[in-house]
């Protein structure tokens, strides 16, 4: 579990933005800030904020520890209540004068928080609703979400998913929940989900929602999400559970407990029928794979990744086109495998996410997929990155756009590429500066060679990936449309537009 | 789906900035707080807050939830369909020259207010009820010309030997609770 520190007034504050990052992707983490000698509070004094007011709508929960006989208890509750439950952040502020008074110590063996209790086990009478409506259904599906690896629900969906023979779609943070090469995989749903994935959710009849939360971007619009279907909702939280759209069947609990007890009432089933519309649609619909291109395309990218780690390194992504590509490309083998920001969409995510990856998990290899747009809004980590020699590979997908919002302005607002184009430094130059080896890339000839250079490089290693200028996500759902109304990648891609980059 | 008055029982932790977390939920998701009124409960560091709000069923259900979550909210019941009684207290500043004091006086009696200070042109009355008396009250007084107005928001117990304190767990969504009807109302 992630820990922070930072100081009163702006360095409290540029935590926020990855505070509110955890809180809406569920990541535990304790964040423990710096504030002015509690005489000073409310004085405006120097360096002084209001730091549990500003993420009090961004917390878990988040504390102001006055007195320091308080504070052995207030890291207790603070990490009790980060690791339990749904995870997400939690924040104490800590004024100088109580860092620096002395008491008896004092560490509470339980956190004493009567206002605090997790439904673990799903109410026996709903979860055999529930096994019935699955047993009778036709055409059912599982979409599974970030949830199942919290959890730590593996085994349990896939028994689950394997007894019945039913597909399973991943949500963006569920990626990895399920294994992507398994038959049943349908891999990714939602806005830029695999179209057999969405075609599936649109017609089965009993859907199956399992550690997930109805986003926007998973579900489209909400009164043509799954609409033929009585939905299975099974989640932690209640409050996730009817939030967005109507659920038949809520259940409460702990994933893996609930699914366990509900393998229990399964019954061996085959849905030949069913699995083989699906089979038909992912042979009329299959995610593009640039075959028919001479140009780089990012594509052929994440084709030499999978082929260069088998699916087995952690791969941390920013956000944007980038980010879509490595979500609907990686074929990964390992749970909890794929990082990437999904609720707030936090573009420079993604470099220092991977170093906290590869910290935590030295023995991987760690992957930093990122756009040209998304690794300069945190490219400053690289002196961390060098400082703390974490070997990090980083792989810019450098289109010379902020990709995805030019994609909605070809594609919805008549090419019109206002803010977009990005004049970027010469990445390869940048990282020689901090004396981190580097590559440029661009053509399709040299992505092997380059991926196996960095992936033996012992240490960090950057490289720019020239990838075509205008390709774009597909398949996509327009905004504000249902999940059948999905865009397929066009036969022919449109022409470049020129570059504005400083190369 | 209709929208309707909800009335929500929420005991909370008596700590420093909770009620802050409670209105910034609301203000956040964009919930109505009609009313909110907090005191202490019948355990002690354990403040009781009774909210009403607007809304549709489902969305008062959200309402419950998300209060619910909030880690220093111990339990939350929503007693809009239990019997309950349901109180306010207002206090009314009301203009009042000698010939219709006596007048003021007599509604007061009748609406079993207490005039708690009178001054040379006017009397300050204290009334209690369910929102609809003391509408009504005011709506009487009206006409003497009412200077001020105070009230407290609804509080509200459910009848019988139910407690708030009791019965429905903070977090599960079922919502009916059979209790038996022991007391009258007396209004």
């Amino acid at each position: 579990m992630g820990v922070c520190l930072a100081t009163s007034g702006p360095g409290a504050t540029n935590l926020v933005t990855g505070i509110a990052n955890a809180y809406l992707d569920s990541v535990p983490m304790v964040a423990l800030t710096g504030q002015v000698q509690t005489w000073f509070i409310g004085k405006d004094a120097f360096q002084e904020i209001d730091i549990t007011g500003i993420t009090l709508p961004i917390t878990k929960h988040n504390s102001l520890v006055l007195d320091v006989n308080d504070l052995a208890e207030a890291i207790k509750e603070a990490f009790y209540i980060a690791r339990t439950g749904r995870p997400g952040p939690v924040l104490i502020d800590i004024p100088q004068d109580v860092l620096t008074n002395i008491c008896e110590y004092h560490y509470p063996a339980h956190a004493d928080l009567p206002g605090y209790r997790l439904p673990l086990q799903g109410h026996p009478a709903q979860i055999r609703k529930a096994a019935k409506m699955i047993n009778e259904a036709r055409n059912p599906v599982i979409v599974a979400g970030r949830g199942v690896i919290i959890s730590g629900a593996f085994q349990e969906l896939k028994q689950l998913a394997e007894s019945s023979q039913i597909p399973v779609v991943n949500t963006l943070l569920g990626i990895t929940a399920f294994p992507t090469n398994h038959v049943l995989s349908l891999g990714m749903g939602g806005m830029h989900g695999t179209a057999y994935a969405n075609k599936a959710i649109d017609a089965c009849d009993v859907l199956i929602a399992i550690g997930m939360r109805m986003d926007d971007r998973l579900t489209g619009q909400v009164s043509g999400f799954a609409p033929n279907a009585k939905i299975i909702h099974v989640d932690l939280d209640p409050a996730e559970i009817g939030k967005n759209v109507r659920v038949d069947v809520p259940i409460v609990g702990d994933i893996k407990k609930v699914l366990s007890a509900l393998n229990k009432l399964i019954s061996a089933s085959q849905h030949v029928e069913w699995i083989n519309d699906i089979e038909q649609w992912r042979t009329k619909y299959p995610l593009y794979r640039a075959t028919d291109c001479e140009q780089l395309m990012p594509q052929h990218i994440m084709k030499h990744l999978n082929e260069a780690t088998h699916g087995d390194a952690l791969l941390v992504t920013g956000v944007g086109q980038h980010q879509m590509w490595a979500a609907q490309y990686y074929e990964s083998n390992t749970v909890n495998s794929f990082i990437s920001s999904g609720g707030l969409g936090t573009m420079g995510f993604g470099l220092p996410a991977a170093m906290g990856a590869k910290v935590g998990m030295p023995d991987k290899t760690v992957w930093c997929i990122d756009g040209d747009g998304s690794f300069q809004m945190t490219l400053h980590e690289l002196a961390t990155l060098v400082q703390d020699n974490i070997a990090v590979k980083i792989a810019i997908f450098n289109n010379g756009y902020l990709g995805m919002v030019r994609q909605w302005q070809e594609l919805f607002f008549k090419r019109n590429y206002v803010g977009t184009p990005l004049t970027c430094p010469d990445f390869v130059k940048l990282a020689e500066a901090y004396c981190i080896p580097a590559l440029r890339v661009t053509t399709q000839e040299e992505v092997p060679g380059a991926i196996k250079q960095a992936m033996d490089h012992d240490g960090p290693f950057l490289i720019d990936f020239m990838v075509e200028p205008e390709a774009n996500v597909f398949p996509m759902v327009p905004p504000g449309a249902a999940l059948a109304q999905f865009m397929d990648q066009p036969k022919k891609e449109v022409t470049a537009w020129p570059r504005q980059n400083t190369l | 789906m209709a929208t309707t008055k909800h009335t929500l029982i929420a005991l909370v932790q008596d700590r420093p900035g909770v009620l802050n977390r409670v209105a910034s939920m609301f203000r956040r998701r964009g919930f109505n707080m009609d009313s909110v009124a907090v005191g202490h409960s019948e355990t002690p560091h354990v403040s009781r807050v009774t909210i009403v709000v607007s809304g549709t069923t489902a969305t008062v259900e959200q309402v419950r939830k998300q209060l619910a979550k909030l880690i220093e909210v111990i339990k939350v019941v929503d007693i809009t369909q239990d019997q309950m009684t349901s109180r306010e207290l207002a206090l009314i500043k009301v203009r009042a020259t000698s010939p219709t004091r006596s007048e003021i006086i007599e509604m007061t009696d009748i609406f079993r207010g207490n005039i708690v200070d009178v001054g040379a042109d006017s009397l300050t009355i204290e009334v209690t009820g369910d929102e609809d008396k003391i509408e009504s009250f005011l709506n009487l007084l009206r006409p003497f010309g009412i200077r001020e107005i105070a009230r407290t928001g609804r509080i509200a117990m459910v009848r019988g030997g139910t407690t708030g304190s009791s019965g429905e767990e903070k977090g599960i969504s079922t919502r009916s609770r059979e209790h038996v009807h022991i007391s009258e109302d007396v209004e």
